[in-house]
This record gives structure tokens, C-alpha cells and sequence, in this order.
């Protein structure tokens, strides 16, 4: 009695709140938790193209286990991702530091980042016909007119380096992604901390390492796990530039999942594939989360 | 380090200049004080002597070799800087050190000197803080550790002491005092406190919008005011005022204060005209005045407020329209409202012309005093 009674005053006391985290909540569940219901539900079932689901309990997973592809499309994707994302973060603190610090001029350096930004305002497709012409096996194509410069033969990049070429292309566009964060960041270092470095004596090198470093370090883990989990789900560069080949040879998971489900119709197989996608992908998140201690980054605002 | 500006100009924007043709010249192991009013551009000189800022014209000399395109890093300066500049990352102990990581000085004799520095400025028991688990004066006291534990060649304070307690203050003061002497060091401090300006630099450069209006040792500041602007700008309460008239006539200068007519027995130099009557303001410090009827000139007022000090009382009189201070003995029953007369000797009073706000008087007293000036009332 006492108890419902005290229910009914919490239900009360927090109605309001509940109501307005309503929409929201809905919309989470919606379109988060769902579709991944559904691809594990999914992952159970031999659904092809005939969109039935019939149980065939662990059947998938011991497919993957023996598919011939599976070897190196693993191989590809720890290559991938693990690549990409040097890129994307050094890189980024690269162009970061050169528009925020070493560009002292504000409207030089907006420019520059303006001008790494365009990738990622244009379509996928524009972005990638771009990288298709640099890499064309023609002697028209960007690499091999330049190669032709220096009388060198026109070489197929596209099928004799297909994961250089991948890793290239998104290491460039993600790249702009790190670089926002961190010159904003470098923005926001108070500039009498750089004076008090350079009146104690720190050299170019040394402010970098000493000051800016520790100071976005927050920032630059962000980046590393946003583009860390969002390399290991993503693949329409890699589907538009390669399609993930020759054979299997750029294929990475993500792709994979994506070729069975809508190319050979095994829904079935590709949710499982993606079900241990997101499992990596959580796997990944929590070792972050401890490593990193996500916790104190996410919970105090640190203004320093 | 003898350092020396010459015709320096810093222009931030267009419009005008921050420092307008500055020119002063600090010896090999003298202590300057920097003061003047909020924003006259005391940081902005202190920073081009660092070398954050390079000056838009005028040359910069270090021992005589010229250093306008010298890196902040070549020149082996320590500063405090305004707003303490400390690295928020790292800790106090390594905050202190980073000017010898720097100089690659050996981890261990690294640290044993970042440790004794903060000994020095009492924060030897908080080398594992973080600067934000700091408050204002022991934040304040780290940076004034790491300017000095390189053992620079030139030290750059800008208001070091600003955020101290009074005992603190004194303490830092006779610390930073003792270092500048024992090792030489060239010393340049930017302060708000006149008494530190006075007791601990050789020499006080006062500076207005940009220019240097007086630089010399303390006393001369004190005793000597170049102008009206310098004269209320140094001592603490500062010099009274007294609006008045001096009338020159056939070489004849006299001066009015009340009801006192003052005879300066021919002696003006820097009065041009010879028969003209010039608006002046009479100054007198508070230190000067005593109560009683026995000296030159006597001043009849009201008390208008009474505030105990400790060691004495000061007293705010009203004569005539202006209001003046004055320090009387604690034991003296002084009452809001009573009338007082007030006494002071001629030499000790500054005659500046009310437009120019030139002192008429400084050369005439400064050079021998009171056989100068007769009273005649
Ligand atoms: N980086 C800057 N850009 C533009 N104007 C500046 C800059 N630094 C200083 N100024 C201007 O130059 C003038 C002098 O500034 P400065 O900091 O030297 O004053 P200050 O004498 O140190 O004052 P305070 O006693 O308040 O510290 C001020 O009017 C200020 O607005
Ligand atoms: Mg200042």
C-alpha cells in the first residue's frame, strides 16, 4: 500500500521531465535500438531473398567461420581502419596546428581550413571521381600524367594498390574532420601561455609537445575513438573507389556485410557479419572508455 | 644586462600609438619600477623587451648589440607575466622546472633547483598541485619562481606581487630584492603599489599614455615632481592641492593661498612673461602639514573626516572650496566639524601651472632649499 503509494508520488514528481524526454526517447529507440534488434534477431535467421525468417540458430556464425574470404577480409579491415585513422588523426593535428598556430593570420588560416573542408561538403561520388581520375590506369590519369613527367610508365593503381588507394582517400576527407576539432581547441589555448614558453626558453618543437598536446588531449581522444568507430562501420568510399576489389582485396567487414545482404540477398549472413561488427565495435568503445577514462572527459566540462 | 630603448613605437592599430617614442636606458644590474595609470602601456613595454612583441619602429639594444629581431628564447629573460601564464597541465613542481627542461639541464639538478625556488616562495608543500587547485597568490607565487629559477639575465615582473597579502608582499619583495642583487640581475617590475616602487627599485619610471613623463631614483620622484600629473601620481595620501594665482610683476612673483600671500622674492626662472597673473595649483603632501600657527604659511579649514591609521590619524580638512589631508598624532582629540589651522613651511610646497602642468618650482627648491624663498606676509 505505502509502497504503490510511493510509486505513484515518484511517477508524479517526475512526469514533467518524463514527458518532455518523451519524442526523444521514442525516437532513440526507434532508430538506434531497433535496427540493431532487428540485425540481431536477424543474424539467427536464413532470410534470403524470399524475406523469410526461419531459425537456423548458430548457422551463420559457423559459416563465417569457415568462408574463405574471412581471413583477409579481417586482414583488410585491421589495415583499413587501422591506417585511416593515422592518418585521420595525424594528419588533422597536422593541418590543425598549421591554420590555428602557425598560421597567425585568422583569415589565412579560415581559408585553409576552408579549403580541406570542401571534400566533405561535396557528394561522396564527386569526392571519389576525383580520386578515380587521380588513380585512372589511362596515361590521362592525374598519377600517371605526373609519373609521365618524369618518364615513368603508366601503372593500374587502383587494382595493384587497391588498399593504399582506400586508405588514402578516406585518410584525406577525415583528416579535415580532426582538423576542425583540434584548431579549435588550439584556438582556445590561452596565448600568454605560448609567451611564457617562448620567454622560458621552448623551442617550436617543445611548445607543441608541452603545451598544445596536453592541452587538446581531450579533443585528440575524441577524434581517435568518433573516427575509429565510425571507420570500422563506414564503407561507401571503399564501395564507390574499389568496390572492394580486385577479388576480395580492399574488402573490409562493413563492406562485406553490405555485398552479402544486398548483392547475393543472404540477409541472414549479412547481419551476422555486421551483428560481430558492432560487437568489435562495442568491444572497441569499452576498451577506450577504460583506457582513456571517457568517464572524466565526459563528465566534468574541463576548461583549463 | 644594460638595456637600452631607443625611440621605441608600438602601434596595435592604425589610430595610435601604444608607446609613442619611448626612450630609457636600464643599467647592467639596476632595479627599475614601472608605474603609471591602468593601461599607459606598462605590459605592452615589458613585453617588447621580451620579445613577444616587436616594436613597429625604434631599436631595441641589450649590452649595446642590437635585439629587435632576437627570439624570446635567445634573450635569457625570466618574467612573471600579468596574468601568471601558468601551465595548466602540468604540476607546480613542473611548472618551476620548465625553464631548465628547457636549457636541458639534467633531470635531478633540475628538479633539486625548481624545489628550492619554490622553498623560496613558501610553496615548497605544494609541488604536486596543479595550478588550478591553486588560489590568486600562490598561483602568482609559482610564476615568480619560474622566472627565477633559470637565473636569468633579465628580470621581467609584471605586478609579481599583486595578489599577495601584506606580510607576503614584503617578504617576496626583500626575496626578489636579495636574488637581483646577489646575482646581478637587471630588473624591470610593473607595479600599482607605490610604496614597493619606492623601496625596492633604483629607479621609478613613470609613464602616461604611452610616453615616459619622469624617470629617476625615488626621492627625486617624490621630492621633485617634473609635473602636476607625476606630483599626484606619487605618494600615498596623495600631495594636496590647492587651487591659486601667481602674479609675476617687474620681476616680482608672489602666489596666493587663502588669505597668505606668498613672496618668491624674484626667484622663478621658468616663467617667461614678465608681467602676467597665471592660474597655479599649490601642492602640499599630507606629510608636510602640521597643526599650529608656527610656519611660513598657515591654512585655515574644517575637519571633515577623521581616519585612525594605526600609527597616526589622517584627517581630511576642507579649506575653502578644496579638500586637503593631513597626518595628525593618534593622541590629538581631533573632532568632525571643529575648525583647525594648519601650518607649513615654504620649501615644502610645488607650484604648478594650472595649464601646462609644468612645476614652476622644482628648479628653484631642488637646488638649495629654503634661503630661497622668503615669506613675506
Ligand atoms: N594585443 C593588443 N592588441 C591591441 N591593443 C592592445 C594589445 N595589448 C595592449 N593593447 C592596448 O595598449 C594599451 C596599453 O596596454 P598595456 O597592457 O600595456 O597596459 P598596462 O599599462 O599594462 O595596463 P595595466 O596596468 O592595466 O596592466 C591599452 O590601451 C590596450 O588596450
Ligand atoms: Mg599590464
Amino acid at each position: 500500500m505505502k509502497k504503490s503509494k510511493f510509486l505513484i508520488n515518484g511517477m508524479r514528481k517526475h512526469s514533467l521531465p518524463w514527458l518532455m524526454l518523451a519524442p526523444f526517447l521514442i525516437l532513440i529507440v526507434i532508430f538506434f535500438f531497433l535496427p540493431i534488434i532487428l540485425i540481431a534477431v536477424n543474424a539467427f535467421t536464413d532470410m534470403d531473398s524470399a524475406l523469410q525468417w526461419t531459425f537456423n540458430g548458430i548457422d551463420n556464425f559457423k559459416k563465417m567461420l569457415l568462408d574463405p574470404n574471412m581471413p583477409e577480409i579481417l586482414k583488410n579491415t585491421f589495415i583499413y581502419v587501422f591506417f585511416t585513422l593515422a592518418i585521420n588523426v595525424l594528419f588533422g593535428l597536422v593541418l590543425g596546428l598549421l591554420t590555428s598556430y602557425f598560421i597567425q593570420k585568422e583569415s589565412v588560416g579560415l581559408l585553409f581550413r576552408t579549403i580541406w573542408m570542401l571534400p566533405r561538403i561535396s557528394p561522396p561520388v564527386v569526392y571519389v571521381l576525383l580520386w578515380l581520375w587521380f588513380f585512372d590506369p589511362s596515361p590521362y590519369g592525374i598519377l600517371n600524367s605526373l609519373r609521365a613527367l618524369v618518364d615513368l610508365p603508366p601503372g593500374e593503381w587502383l587494382s595493384s594498390n587497391p588498399k593504399t588507394a582506400i586508405v588514402l582517400a578516406n585518410g584525406m576527407i577525415g583528416a579535415s574532420f580532426g582538423m576542425i576539432i583540434f584548431s579549435s581547441a588550439i584556438k582556445s589555448i590561452p596565448e600568454n601561455l605560448f609567451q611564457a614558453a617562448k620567454v622560458d626558453g621552448a623551442s617550436q618543437w617543445s611548445i607543441i609537445q608541452d603545451i598544445i598536446i596536453p592541452a587538446i588531449r581531450w579533443p585528440l581522444m575524441f577524434v581517435t575513438m568518433w573516427q575509429l568507430l565510425s571507420l570500422l562501420t563506414s564503407y561507401e568510399y571503399i564501395l564507390l573507389l574499389t568496390g572492394g576489389g580486385p577479388m576480395v582485396e580492399s574488402e573490409v567487414l562493413s563492406l562485406y556485410s553490405y555485398h552479402k545482404a544486398f548483392e547475393s540477398f543472404e540477409y541472414g549472413y549479412g547481419s551476422a557479419v555486421s551483428l560481430v561488427l558492432v560487437v568489435i565495435a562495442l568491444g572497441f568503445s569499452a576498451i577506450i572508455w577504460k583506457v582513456f577514462g571517457m568517464k572524466k572527459m565526459m563528465g566534468t566540462s574541463r576548461v583549463e | 644586462m644594460k638595456i637600452e630603448l631607443k625611440n621605441i613605437c608600438k602601434t596595435f592599430n592604425k589610430q595610435s600609438n601604444t608607446i609613442n617614442n619611448l626612450d630609457m636606458t636600464i643599467n647592467d644590474g639596476e632595479f627599475v619600477a614601472l608605474v603609471g595609470p591602468s593601461g599607459c602601456g606598462k605590459s605592452t613595454t615589458m613585453l617588447m623587451i621580451a620579445g613577444i612583441y616587436k616594436p613597429t619602429s625604434g631599436n631595441l639594444y641589450f649590452d649595446g648589440q642590437l635585439v629587435n629581431d632576437l627570439e624570446p628564447k635567445d634573450r635569457n629573460i625570466g618574467m612573471v607575466f600579468q596574468s601568471y601564464a601558468l601551465y595548466p597541465h602540468m604540476t607546480v613542481l613542473d611548472n618551476i622546472a620548465f625553464p631548465l627542461k628547457q636549457q636541458k639541464v639534467p633531470k635531478e639538478e633540475r628538479y633539486e633547483r625548481a624545489k628550492n625556488a619554490a622553498d623560496m616562495v613558501h610553496l615548497g608543500h605544494l609541488l604536486d598541485r596543479k595550478p588550478s587547485q591553486l588560489s590568486g597568490g600562490q598561483q602568482q607565487r609559482v610564476a615568480l619562481a619560474r622566472a627565477i629559477v633559470k637565473k636569468p639575465k633579465v628580470l621581467l615582473l609584471d605586478e609579481p606581487m599583486s595578489n599577495l597579502d601584506a606580510r607576503l608582499k614584503i617578504e617576496m619583495r626583500e626575496e626578489i630584492s636579495r636574488i637581483q642583487k646577489e646575482l646581478g640581475i637587471t630588473a624591470i617590475m610593473v607595479t600599482h603599489d607605490q610604496e614597493e616602487a619606492m623601496t625596492t627599485a633604483d629607479r621609478v619610471a613613470i609613464m602616461k599614455e604611452g610616453e615616459l613623463i619622469q624617470y629617476s631614483s625615488p626621492m627625486e620622484l617624490y621630492n621633485r615632481p617634473k609635473n602636476y600629473f607625476v606630483a599626484q601620481f606619487i605618494g600615498n595620501p596623495p600631495m594636496n592641492f590647492l587651487k591659486s594665482q601667481l602674479a609675476v610683476k617687474d620681476g616680482k612673483c608672489q602666489f596666493y593661498i587663502n588669505d597668505t600671500t606668498v613672496d618668491l622674492n624674484n626667484h622663478l626662472p621658468k616663467i617667461k612673461s614678465h608681467n602676467s597673473i597665471k592660474d597655479i595649483y599649490a601642492g602640499i603632501r599630507p606629510y608636510d602639514l602640521k597643526l599650529g600657527q608656527k610656519g611660513d604659511i598657515t591654512l585655515d579649514g574644517v575637519v571633515s573626516l577623521v581616519e585612525p591609521t594605526g600609527h597616526s590619524k589622517m584627517v581630511n580638512v576642507k579649506v575653502g572650496d578644496d579638500r586637503i589631508r593631513f597626518f595628525a598624532d593618534p593622541l590629538q582629540k581631533i573632532e568632525r566639524g571643529s575648525k583647525i589651522t594648519l601650518t607649513a613651511s615654504i620649501s615644502s610646497i610645488h607650484l604648478f601651472d594650472c595649464e601646462s602642468g609644468e612645476n614652476l618650482t622644482a628648479e628653484t627648491i631642488g637646488e638649495g632649499q629654503d634661503n630661497k624663498l622668503v615669506i613675506n606676509s
